[in-house]
């Protein structure tokens, strides 16, 4: 379980104190996928960054399973327990597909089980595995290569940065179902996606909604996704309303 | 074969991966003297005449064969020259493996400068790895200065793995080369310096026949307060295409100089360099961390791979 307490990010600006985050508390529970969603801008992925420990909170606290890590470095969290996958892949050069993924493990691994990390986001292992991360892969195939580093580690808590960012639509099926699979096997552990896709929000159990640095709305599912404007279901909801309207005492 | 110590092994299986006598033609130098020689049918291997050096005869259409001639030093104070020349026949394929390794305990400098110089014939291939390696702990330099001169005759291919990962204090490396029509040459130079160490590579290659090609990739590894140049010039002189690229990273307090060269004689000759140093990417170093790896190691991990 993973507890956000008050956390509020400050950065400076031509001279000036800019809140980019503002006194966010939220929880993201055992067994539970949530999605953070809201307008580009408004502080997703920097408070994806501040769970990892890539940037620092100006006040607040992290609480991952009962224990404060707002102090520890990024290499702790992850030894505690936070994996997170980039928005925008790293690449690196003469570091292999299998490297990285052995690296993820953190122990000694098969080229069969490395194997299975990158079947499971739909790459053809065989043609992926002693490839290099580098320049020479597509954005699509770096951002699965991302998101099976972050499987492989089998963290406590799984984050992921807008996952579904530079993948072709042909591609976004299958990632759907790697997500489905994963909520699937949440056993003892959560998963945190940042999105603005309707086909994550709607595998997510509760979503959070972030907005110019606060979050504005949180919730389930059921509760939250027909609020969301601009979604099918908030169109649905819609003309569910209007057809109250014309049906109404007065027709 | 003379029996070689414990350290001499060591250096042995450093710069050639041998653990045990090689496969095929080879002849290992261990501190100015042969300590064991084989030829084979295909490949002859003489000394020559001024007792400095190899002559190494590859008959014409021998394929899959190899020749080892690693060099050992551990004897502190000592200073050659040695003068190896590879007559490949035409048609020939074969892997040559070189390479020097310096354990100095003592105080005087150790030093050794091999000159080789390969003759390929027409249509042969060769691949030839090149590595070398420096120990022990004593104050006395190990220098290595080694000299490759290719003449690559038509449509001959050599392709040349040339490394340096640790421990040698001080080295010019210079490779030329000359290509005639339909030569293909293609380097891949592995370097790393820490300590204060200097490093001077520099290669000049003509392409002198239609057809010809070169690729020179050159990927190095500044540490601590350890000095690198690379000079990589290409001639073109017909229709030729060459590719020149140093890609750096610098640590600490290292410093580099690259400079890529271009000279076209041709409007037929299609050349291009590419140049680039920086530190490790932060980016790079948060990724591996964020898999739970140290600063240090995640560092370690993307130096090993990149000089990989």
């Amino acid at each position: 379980m993973l507890e956000l307490k008050n956390i509020s990010f400050e950065v400076e600006s031509d001279g000036a104190d800019k809140e980019i985050i503002r006194d966010i508390s939220l929880t993201v529970p055992d067994n539970k996928l949530v999605v953070i969603t809201g307008p580009n801008g408004g502080g997703k992925s920097t408070l994806a960054k501040l769970i990892a420990g890539i940037e620092k909170p100006t006040s607040g606290k992290i609480i991952l399973n009962g224990v404060d890590v707002t102090d520890m470095s990024i290499t702790d969290r992850a030894k505690a327990g936070i994996g997170y996958a980039f928005q925008q892949p790293v690449r690196f050069k003469g570091i292999e597909v299998f490297d990285l993924i052995r690296l993820a493990t953190g122990k000694k691994t098969s080229m069969a089980d490395a194997c299975e990390y990158l079947s499971a986001v739909g790459l053809c292992a065989h043609d992926y595995i002693n490839r290099e991360v580098n320049a020479s892969l597509s954005g699509g195939e770096l951002k699965r290569i991302e998101i099976a580093s972050v499987l492989a580690k089998a963290s406590k808590l799984s984050i992921f940065d807008e996952p579904e960012a530079g993948i072709d639509l042909w591609s976004f099926n299958n990632l759907i179902k790697v997500f489905e699979d994963m909520r699937k096997n949440i056993k003892d552990s959560s998963i945190l996606i940042i999105s603005h896709q309707e086909r994550i929000l709607n595998i997510a159990d509760e979503i959070c909604v972030i907005k110019e640095g606060e979050l504005i709305m949180q919730g389930h599912k059921d509760d939250i996704l027909p609020k969301l404007s601009g979604t099918a279901s908030a169109v649905k909801e819609c003309r569910k309303g209007a057809v109250d309207q014309e049906g109404g005492p007065e027709a | 074969m003379k029996q070689l110590d414990e350290i001499q092994k060591r250096l042995l299986s450093e710069v050639a991966d041998l653990h045990t006598v090689p496969e095929g033609a080879y002849n290992i130098r261990a501190n100015g003297e042969s300590a064991g020689r084989v030829s084979t049918a295909n490949i002859e291997i003489v000394p020559r005449e001024t007792g400095d050096g190899l002559t190494i005869n590859i008959k014409p259409g021998t394929k899959n064969e190899s020749v080892h001639i690693p060099v050992v030093l551990t004897q502190s104070g000592l200073s050659e020259t040695v003068y190896n020349d590879f007559y490949i026949g035409e048609d020939a394929d074969v892997t040559i493996v070189a390479g020097c390794g310096i354990d100095n305990c003592g105080v005087q400098d150790s030093r050794h400068d091999g000159i080789h110089r390969f003759y390929v014939g027409k249509g042969a291939r060769i691949r030839y790895v090149e590595k070398h390696y420096g120990s022990g702990d004593g104050t006395g330099k190990r220098i290595l200065n080694p000299g490759t001169e290719v003449y690559m005759e038509e449509n001959s291919h050599a392709e040349m793995e040339m490394v340096q990962i640790k421990g040698v204090d001080d080295t010019t490396r210079t490779t030329t080369a000359t290509l005639a029509a339909g030569a293909s040459l293609v380097v891949r130079e592995r370097l790393m310096t820490h300590g204060d160490q200097n490093a001077i590579s520099i290669y000049k290659v003509d392409l002198n026949g239609d057809g010809s090609s070169a690729d020179v990739v050159s990927r190095s590894v500044a540490k601590d307060d350890s000095y690198q140049k690379f000079e990589a010039v290409i001639v073109g002189s017909a229709a030729c295409s060459g590719h020149t690229e140093c890609d750096a990273i610098i640590m600490d307090r290292g410093r580099i100089l690259a400079v890529p060269g271009l000279e076209a004689n041709s409007v037929d000759a299609a050349l291009v360099h590419e140049a680039a140093i920086g530190k490790i990417a932060g980016e790079q170093l948060t990724k591996l961390m964020t898999l739970g790896l140290t600063e240090e190691e995640a560092e370690e991990q993307i130096i090993n791979g990149f000089l990989k």
